[in-house]
């Protein structure tokens, strides 16, 4: 069985469809990516699953579970997302003691506390942070705060958008190899959104291109990191990002 | 470890010192600011005045003595008597009560009343924010004072009906502010991020809106202050709230009208009371926005 299941997923902004017909299916303990130019309709299907995108027809199945078309208290404790901005995900006035705290308080758990506590060590944050206020962490330090939040309720599913992109190459990289130990500790099931296709060789085991709302290609991990993908749009992709890479490279021997 | 660092302590070792840590910060800022330090160290000798008005106050607010009426400041009566012989300093001393109970009222009214419309207002949009945009726009049609005496010409004289009076003509700006301010941010990540957590709407407007249009709020209340209190003394002044012999320092202006040329003293001491703690509170709260806005200095 897989874990998340879409079918034929129309999802609509008003009057506009941003995603057409999309069908994939989502192992479970599976790390599976979405990747695509921006305004492909990435990050509008993990909206969708989550119930902050209401607007959609065809069939969402998380855990064998339809979804309903807003986010719901039950759901929550089994599937999490991670924010693209740590900037704009955490609120400005509360400490990260209280950004923690909330979902366990809705929740109704019990030692909020030591769970807190708990957390923040397993996001590799030491304790003197948990009464700071969010301005007065680094890019990468508020990701894990994020991250720590999303997994406060121990869900098994956690969708990512684009979760490194806002964050100093250096910073990235300690971000995924976090995301990953905790994937392989928890057993989680991620749902990536990147343009980044050197992160999807990191961190997934499949991925799909999408292209003006549609699924160009659902192809491995493998194929992607021995280029043999098999749609030209795929390929295109691919070949733009190696040569990113090597102007990224180029641009840091000047600097 | 002096109270110093604990309070400016950059990693706090619980909940209290981080919220007393930033309450500080704030304090401190505003110390700095020599007009809100002024503005502070007028409104702290109005709650001294009200506080130990029985203990400042040299005579009886109330006590009457004919055969000294109407006369000059003086070393006995440091601003001088009304026309019933009542010493005008101790009247305007007890009459710092009456102004800090009706502006501290209607702050309490009728900035949470404004606060909570506007942000359910900003946060659902749609029909909700039409009818409540609507009814907001009414009240700000139509000029303070005048509706405000309609209200108390329903609810008849006294000072209870003039604060509520007031509340009632006072909230609508504050709908306002809150509802433009929730739109700002009620599709930020971190509002999403609470409702994916299972958050009801009651609790995200509660414990995560209303937090961030507060700071705007109070500054605007600050700074309207003044509006309520010459509002106040507006209805005192026109025998429609404080009544007799309470000494509502608008009131005391009206009666002092008839003497005004002979004996200025009578109106203008209460005047001056109503000018300097209208200026405090102005003074506070330009020093509250240049500390609480997040548009204007460092962002905390």
């Amino acid at each position: 069985m897989s874990a998340i299941h879409l079918k034929d997923l129309n999802i609509f902004y008003g009057d506009t469809k941003v995603v057409h017909d999309v069908t994939l299916d989502v192992a479970e303990g599976e790390s599976f990516a979405l990747v695509g130019e921006s305004g492909s309709g990435k990050s509008t299907i993990l909206k969708a699953i989550m119930g902050l995108a209401p607007d959609w027809t065809g069939t969402i199945d998380v855990d064998g579970k339809p979804r309903s078309h807003g986010p719901d208290r039950a759901f929550s404790a089994h599937c999490q997302m991670v924010f693209q901005d740590p900037y704009g995900s955490l609120h400005p006035r509360k400490t990260i003691d209280a950004t923690l705290a909330e979902p366990l308080l809705i929740h109704g758990k019990p030692n909020r506390d030591k769970r807190v506590l708990e957390l923040l060590a397993e996001v590799g944050l030491d304790e003197r942070f948990r009464f700071r206020f969010p301005h007065q962490l680094s890019g990468g330090q508020r990701q894990r705060v994020a991250i720590a939040r999303a997994l406060a309720l121990e869900p098994k599913f956690l969708l990512l958008d684009e979760p490194t992109s806002a964050l100093d190459v250096s910073i990235q990289a300690e971000i995924l190899n976090l995301l990953k130990r905790l994937r392989k500790e928890r057993g989680l099931t991620y749902l990536m959104v990147t343009h980044n296709l050197p992160v999807v060789a990191f961190m997934c085991d499949r991925l799909a291109v999408m292209r003006h709302g549609r699924i160009e290609e659902i192809a491995s991990a493998e194929a992607l990191r021995h280029g043999t993908l098999a749609t030209e749009y795929a390929r295109e992709l691919y070949r733009l990002s190696v040569h990113e890479d090597v102007n990224d490279n180029l641009g840091q021997e000047q600097a | 470890m002096s109270l110093t660092t604990w309070l400016t302590d950059d990693a706090p070792a619980s909940r209290l010192q981080a919220s007393l840590g930033r309450a500080y910060d704030i304090f401190t800022r505003l110390l700095r600011n020599p007009l809100a330090a002024l503005g502070m160290a007028i409104l702290l000798v109005l709650i001294l005045c009200a506080g130990f008005a029985p203990w400042i106050a040299p005579y009886s607010p109330v006590g009457q003595d004919l055969a000294n009426r109407l006369l000059p400041p003086s070393a006995v009566n440091w601003m001088g008597t009304d026309e019933l012989g009542r010493d005008i300093f101790s009247r305007v001393v007890y009459g710092a009560r009456l102004t800090l109970v009706i502006v501290g009222l209607v702050a309490v009214i009728s900035a949470p009343l404004g606060l909570i419309l506007g942000a359910v207002s900003g946060y659902f949009g749609g029909w909700v924010d039409r009818i409540v945009m609507g009814v907001t726009d009414i009240f700000l049609s139509m000029p303070k004072l005048i509706l405000a005496l309609a209200f108390v010409a329903a609810l008849g004289p006294g000072i209870e009906n003039a604060i509520i009076a007031i509340a009632i003509t006072a909230w609508p700006p504050y709908a306002r502010l809150a509802r433009a301010e929730t739109l700002t941010f009620r599709n930020a990540e971190f509002v999403q991020a609470a409702r994916l957590a299972g958050g009801s709407h009651a609790r995200i407007i509660g414990l995560h809106i209303l937090p961030l249009c507060s700071s705007s709020t109070i500054i605007r209340v600050t700074l309207d202050m003044a509006g309520i209190i010459l509002t106040a003394a507006g209805l005192g002044f026109l025998g429609l709230g404080a009544q007799p012999p309470l000494p509502e320092w608008g009131a005391m202006i009206s009666r002092g009208r008839t003497f005004i040329l002979d004996q200025w003293w009578v109106a203008t001491m209460p005047g001056f009371a109503i000018i300097l703690v209208s200026l405090g509170f102005c003074f506070l709260g330009d020093g509250l926005r240049d500390v609480l806005d997040p548009k204007s200095g460092d962002k905390s």
